[in-house]
């Protein structure tokens, strides 16, 4: 690089300007992952607080209330409840570093194992909703931007608002009332119907693509009639803050010069929209996605409920009910890693894709 | 609005003839009354907006049906009559009966009371909290900044339910529980808000003017940069109390926050859960409830912030 002072000959100033993407990429991983693991660390030692310093007893919280004297006194010391706080803090820490949160109370396995046969469940429900939301939620936010303040933007924004104020278990049994009692168009609560349960070989645990390898369609419909409901619950959530976040980004791409521009060159409104402003905000729009992802995890604890939808959502709910603490921090805290995972994506892909934040 | 305040809008008002008039007067007299003409200036603006409006309008029937359970109510609220139970809506029962023959209009009512209790005592417990911690950390900066959003990070990583639904497994289930824990997982968006705003504050004239005189930086925080944050903040409060509200119900719905037989609408739609298949209204009401004063709660938010927020809308 020559002296800023004295700007010379401009060779090498195109060297300059465009830096390596690989070594941008590394700096930028070295100054977003340190946050990032002081707030994992972070997330542990809250999760810990919650766990065994909260309860006015953890040892009865693990165990439960009818436990006898002897599993007591055999659980107060595996927990290393006679040894000062910063070691079992320590002894917490490196348990949650072996991925190892101590055995559910409901089940009497490993939680991390309990977690591993549930997740699946909640993946697949969760990533039909996120396309719903991204399918619709798009397209209907860049419309109310392209069409501001007429008939179709407000409806769409007061479809929105309802998604964002109506409680998706409410939704969930009105959804069953509606759609299985009365006119019985889709199945019922669970994930699949009884007589077929069994008939399904478990290759990737998600039911729909299971079916679809066997090629056995009868079961896939089956499936699908179940997972269709509280998929279009979650995913309106999902489409509520996907469409209102595309469209405010779309009205401020919308009133740039460049919009000018291209209308002037003769392009027609739709390809403007489409190819030149809604190219600016896709970046932003991904990131929108990927946070609301993380936000089914929430939505889905209500859902799975309603539906009794075999997945992380009931588990957990289930481990609260009996106060099963290991299994109740495992979860909280495992949700914790996966917001702050995608968060961490989310921020890499922008710097990434997007060369105005470089 | 203090005794003292009223009888000076009194005077003033008996002095120039009405009180339009002195609102509308050109020149403000006095600090008071140019706050006075602001407050006036936003309502009228609000009352130009219809769904700010309406979702005020809501709020407020909401809070004169809390207020007013025990004159509104047709019937006893715990009384159970299982001759008369599952009926549905009539000139008897204006909302029908629950599954223990309970009058669901009375217990709407007196449910809308504890919605709002836990709605209100949240955002009166973390709003002050979220404001003190964001423009402490946002005016003080350094490590200090450092600590505190390291901590606030911690919280928003968790989703809003799933960070209360842990503490109030850790605590117990119950009403105040269910505060402690709603309140513990929503004050770091404030703070985060108003760690923002004090940055956009602290470099300003006014706020070194404030130092060079040998200002504290307890009272620059109080005294100068609080009053500017709250506007958004009381934006943010608002729009907050939606989300409140849902966690409240999704609380009582399973199970973790009001115990039956409070008639919270969460714990009103659970306990008619199995019922629902027969008879929509025990589930249909609450939910209705649920959804309508949430969705007030959100454009009145919304509203509000147009008017006094118009950088953000």
């Amino acid at each position: 690089m020559t002296d800023p002072t004295f700007p010379g000959p401009r060779s090498d100033a195109g060297n300059v300007a465009r830096p390596n993407p690989a070594f941008a990429l590394l700096s930028i991983l070295g100054r977003t992952l340190l946050p990032v693991f002081v707030t994992l660390f972070g997330l542990a030692a809250l999760t810990f607080f919650i766990g065994r310093m909260l309860p006015i007893d953890p040892v009865a919280s693990i165990l439960g209330d009818n436990a006898t004297q002897e599993a007591y006194e055999k659980m107060s010391r595996a927990l290393g409840m006679d040894k000062p706080l910063w070691y079992q803090f320590g002894v917490y820490v490196k348990g949650i570093l072996s991925l190892d949160f101590g055995d559910a109370l409901t089940t009497g396995k490993p939680v991390m194992q309990d977690i591993a046969r549930v997740f699946p469940a909640t993946i697949e429900l969760a990533t039909l909703a996120i396309v719903i939301g991204t399918g619709l939620g798009i397209p209907a936010g860049v419309l109310s931007a392209m069409y501001r303040n007429s008939w179709l933007d407000n409806a769409i924004r007061f479809t929105g608002l309802i998604g964002y104020s109506a409680p998706n278990f409410w939704l969930g049994l009105m959804g069953l009332v509606l759609f299985y009692a009365t006119l019985g168009w889709i199945g019922g609560p669970g994930r699949i119907d009884f007589i077929y349960e069994f008939d399904l070989e478990p290759v990737t645990g998600f039911h729909l693509i299971d079916s679809a390898l066997a090629g056995n369609w009868e079961i896939f419909r089956n499936v699908f009639g179940h997972i269709i409901l509280p998929a279009s619950i979650l995913g309106f959530g999902a489409l509520a803050y996907i469409s209102r976040m595309t469209r405010s980004f779309m009205i401020e791409q919308l009133a740039q010069e460049y919009i000018v521009t291209a209308r002037v060159k003769g392009l027609s409104w739709a390809r403007t929209v489409w190819v030149h402003a809604f190219r600016n905000v896709a970046v932003q729009v991904l990131t929108v996605v990927a946070l609301s992802y993380a936000f089914l995890l929430e939505g889905a604890v209500l859902t799975e409920t309603v539906f009794a939808w075999p997945g992380f959502g009931r588990y957990l709910t289930n481990a609260l009910l009996v106060g099963d603490m290991n299994a109740v921090v495992g979860c909280s805290l495992l949700v914790g890693v996966i917001f702050v995972t995608l968060n961490l994506i989310c921020d890499l892909l922008y710097r990434v894709f997007d060369p105005r934040t470089r | 609005m203090t005794d003292k305040s009223l009888s000076r809008t009194a005077k003033i008002a008996a002095s120039s003839g009405s009180l339009g008039l002195w609102l509308r007067a050109p020149v403000p007299t006095s600090p008071f009354h140019a706050r006075m003409q602001q407050l006036w200036l936003q309502w009228r603006r609000l009352r130009s907006n219809a769904s700010a409006l309406f979702g005020l309008c809501v709020v407020v029937v909401m809070l004169l049906a809390a207020l007013l359970a025990p004159i509104l109510a047709t019937h006893d609220i715990y009384e159970q009559n299982l001759a008369a139970r599952l009926l549905a809506p009539s000139f008897q029962h204006w909302l029908g009966t629950d599954e223990l023959g309970r009058d669901v209009y009375s217990r709407l009512l007196f449910g809308a009371r504890i919605t709002l209790y836990i709605a209100l005592l949240t955002t009166v417990i973390v709003a002050p909290i979220g404001l003190i911690v964001g423009t402490t950390a946002g005016y003080l900066g350094g490590w200090v900044d450092t600590v505190l959003m390291r901590i606030v990070d911690v919280f928003l990583a968790f989703p809003n339910l799933i960070l209360a639904l842990a503490f109030v497994a850790a605590l117990g289930p119950g009403i105040q529980n269910a505060i402690i824990a709603i309140s513990l997982a929503s004050w770091p968006p404030i703070a985060r808000l108003a760690r923002a705003e004090t940055l956009t504050i602290r470099k300003s004239d006014y706020i070194a003017a404030m130092r060079l005189q040998g200002a504290s930086s307890a009272r620059i925080i109080f005294g100068h940069i609080v009053p500017m944050c709250i506007p958004s903040v009381v934006v943010r409060v608002t729009l907050n109390m939606a989300a409140i509200i849902l966690t409240a119900a999704g609380l009582g719905f399973l199970g973790l926050g009001a115990q039956p037989p409070s008639p919270e609408w969460g714990t009103m739609l659970s306990s008619g859960r199995e019922f629902v298949m027969t008879s929509w209204w025990i589930a249909a009401i609450p939910g209705t409830a649920i959804l309508l004063t949430s969705l007030a709660f959100n454009l009145l938010g919304d509203g509000l912030r147009d008017i006094l927020d118009p950088r953000h809308g």
